[in-house]
């Protein structure tokens, strides 16, 4: 249901992105997520980007994460 | 922690962003103990998503928390609430003349009501499974005699994708293809979940990539009108303790909303432009689900002009629907059994004979409760 994979967007031709994907690079359709960019990641659902991964929030999450795991 | 130890990033891929750091042991451990420390009180709380059902299984999170705390497994496999009905019909129109069945993967082998996909298949029918919806669009292409039927399962993660084929295939003038849709919605499922007087739901883990789509928005009535926790969790371990203790938190503090742990993918506005496709298509319609029975608006109606691709117009004669009488997916996708209640798990319905579709899919719960046990 909630298969999601992140992958880093590597080109990208009109709607469709190229994204290293663990290594390897797939073509991926940027119809659901277009304001994206090169260097950016992407959640890639059945050959869709349907979301962008901010990275801002990821490190906050885990610097959180670690604050609390630090403070027990 | 015995568990923890398998937990280190694959040896096969390269360093996955976004998915090695949330899985780090001494985060996990800090969060492990943070979680004993909160209240003692017994608490259930229901992981909707069948993605979350496999990382709680695989990462051992049910043997790292307290007892008293109880994770039910809910109805959020696609594959596992799909009725035999849609599956019978998927079947019947497999058997006709200049006809290609499309599916995602896990539909080739549920059992409906006397055959499946994957038999059908073996008998000579054209069905082919695909792993995005514009692989329906290219097969349509590649064969403009035959009638290309996508039998189109999936929440609102899949959702968008479905509509953006079918607002190509309208673009492109496509004329051979067609949708059995079998989509669900997942609010009002939850509604049918928290009415229920069979199970007792203290807080609700919410779908990660669903709620990618969704926003929060569409779970406000959780706290409202249900006055429960629920909180949107992503799918790696950390993420997974860290949604349960955002949950247990709210318990012992008497409060009530809707929260994000998913915050590097999931915003309070989800993804308007995604939300927006699936409305130029459809409208909201009545959803069967397996075992939930009919929920008001958990499905979906095709909009004109897309309604002529709505392969239900079509009069097909169907074999008479039957279940198993003593499947017990339909209970199991509630939270009400497990499977270990059930008597034919592992005697009779396995992996290799699947009885029931929640043992089909990968996501199922009888199908993830055998191979973790």
């Amino acid at each position: 249901m909630c298969l999601g994979i992140p992958g880093k967007v590597l080109e990208i031709e009109k709607n469709v992105a190229k994204v290293d994907v663990g290594g390897v690079s797939r073509d991926i359709s940027l119809d659901l997520c277009p304001d994206v960019s090169v260097g950016e990641y992407v959640l890639i659902h059945t050959g869709f980007a349907i979301q962008k991964v901010d990275e801002e929030e990821a490190k906050e999450t885990l610097d959180l994460l670690r604050q609390m795991a630090e403070a027990i | 922690m015995r568990a923890l130890r398998s937990w280190s990033p694959s040896l096969q891929l390269k360093h996955m962003k976004f998915i090695d750091e949330f899985r780090n042991k001494e985060i996990a451990e800090g969060l492990i103990q943070r979680i004993r420390k909160t209240s003692a009180r017994p608490v259930q709380l229901m992981e909707v998503c069948g993605t979350h059902t496999v990382s709680i299984f695989r990462y051992g999170i049910r043997g790292l928390l307290p007892k008293h705390i109880t994770l039910l497994s809910g109805p959020g496999c696609p594959v596992c609430v799909t009725p035999n009905a849609d599956i019978d019909l998927a079947i019947a129109l497999s058997r006709q003349k200049d006809t290609i069945i499309v599916t995602f993967g896990d539909m080739m082998r549920v059992p409906g009501s006397t055959s499946s996909l994957q038999k059908e298949k073996a008998e000579g029918s054209d069905i082919r499974i695909i792993y995005s919806s514009l692989d329906a669009l290219k097969i349509a292409k590649e064969n403009p005699g035959e009638r290309v039927v996508f039998l189109a399962i999936g929440f609102e993660t899949t959702s968008p994708t479905i509509a953006v084929a079918i607002l190509r295939a309208k673009e492109e003038k496509l004329r051979n293809l067609f949708f059995l849709d079998s989509q669900k919605r997942v609010p009002p499922a939850l509604i049918a979940l928290l009415q229920s007087k069979r199970v007792k739901i203290d807080g609700l883990i919410l779908p990660g990539h669903v709620s990618t789509i969704l926003g929060t928005k569409p779970y406000r009535f959780i706290s409202k009108d249900f006055d429960r926790p629920a909180v949107v969790t992503g799918f790696e371990p950390l993420d997974i303790l860290q949604g349960i203790w955002m949950l247990l938190k709210q318990i012992e503090e008497n409060r009530a909303a809707v929260e994000i742990q998913y915050r590097r993918v999931v915003h309070e506005e989800g993804n308007p432009t995604a939300l927006s496709k699936i409305y130029q298509v459809f409208e909201d319609g009545e959803g069967h689900w397996r075992g939930l029975g009919l929920i008001p608006d958990s499905g979906y109606r095709f909009k004109d002009p897309y309604n002529k691709m709505d392969v239900r117009n079509f009069d097909i004669e169907v074999e008479p629907t039957k279940e198993h009488p003593e499947c017990l997916c339909g209970e199991v996708l509630q939270g009400i059994r497990s499977p270990l209640e059930c008597r034919l798990f592992k005697e009779v319905c396995h992996p290799e004979n699947p009885i029931g579709p929640c043992m089909v899919s990968i996501e199922g719960t009888c199908h993830t409760y055998f191979k973790y046990q």
